[in-house]
């Protein structure tokens, strides 16, 4: 395939810009948060296999596959918490989780 | 060929990551995140990492999208236009930063020509897995440690007092 690294870089970055803005554009919301942290994570995917496939090497191949891993435990604890916070307060909204109090 | 196709499946990500950022409800975020994440898998496939293409569509597409849909759709949220849409006001600090990437990627590019050779060498299966289970086999052990402690603090915090 013929594309330049440089390319599959750009795709990657302006990824990693937009879950950025989603995740502090939707600050007000728990599960646009976690949208926001999944697609930030792809984009490190991204730049990972493209330069395992630029290199050769197929070490970033697998660490995506440890980011894979990583991510299904973030995502599954994360979504246990917002379960667990909307069960006490009935809302995902952020500005309403204000206490610590166990 | 491959190259239009790449860059093709490139637009349909960024769109669909656009629209799902900028969407009003959460489910309709999770189809159209669904969508470019099948592009992104496409797009590895390409880059040659077959394996981690079908990991992408099984455990990404598959599973984490299903898990947030699944949570969305048991959470039985107050009808959407009483959730707190992000206003411009929201959306500045998210633009700037978004900017200040973007900006720092055009500098980036603008500043030195790209020497780099195109062209990338598929990475067979076969080394993958030996890279995997002979030099990384001790991360193998540490990931699997870590599913099992999410799996724990998942059933805690689930549980029905």
């Amino acid at each position: 395939m013929s594309v330049p690294l440089s390319h599959v870089l750009i795709v990657a970055s302006l990824m990693f810009a937009m879950g950025l803005g989603c995740v502090i554009a939707w600050r007000a919301n728990v599960i646009m948060m976690l949208i926001g942290i999944e697609i930030m994570l792809n984009a490190v995917m991204l730049t990972f296999v493209g330069g395992s496939a630029h290199w050769g090497i197929a070490d970033g191949q697998l660490f995506s596959l440890m980011l894979m891993a990583l991510t299904s435990a973030e995502v599954s604890l994360a979504l246990a918490m917002v379960v667990y916070l909307h069960r006490r307060k009935q809302t995902v909204n952020t500005d309403d989780f204000n206490s610590m109090k166990g | 060929m491959e190259a239009t196709l790449f860059y093709i499946l490139a637009a349909v990500l960024l769109i669909g990551i656009l629209l799902a950022i900028t969407a009003r409800q959460a489910v309709r975020s999770i189809v159209y995140l669904v969508t470019s994440f099948f592009a992104l898998a496409l797009m590895f496939y390409l880059l040659g990492a077959p394996l981690i293409a079908a990991f992408e569509v099984i455990i990404y597409a598959g599973a984490i999208m299903v898990l947030f849909l699944f949570v969305i759709m048991m959470l039985e949220l107050e009808s959407p236009e009483k959730l707190a849409k992000p206003n411009f006001k929201n959306w500045l600090p998210a633009l700037l930063l978004a900017g200040a990437v973007v900006g720092a990627l055009v500098v980036l590019l603008a500043s030195r020509v790209q020497a780099v050779p195109p062209g990338f060498t598929e990475i067979p299966v076969r080394q993958f897995a030996f890279a995997l289970f002979k030099q990384y086999g001790v991360a193998v052990e540490v990931v699997s440690m870590q599913l099992l402690f999410a799996l724990v603090g998942a059933l805690y915090l689930g549980r029905r007092r």
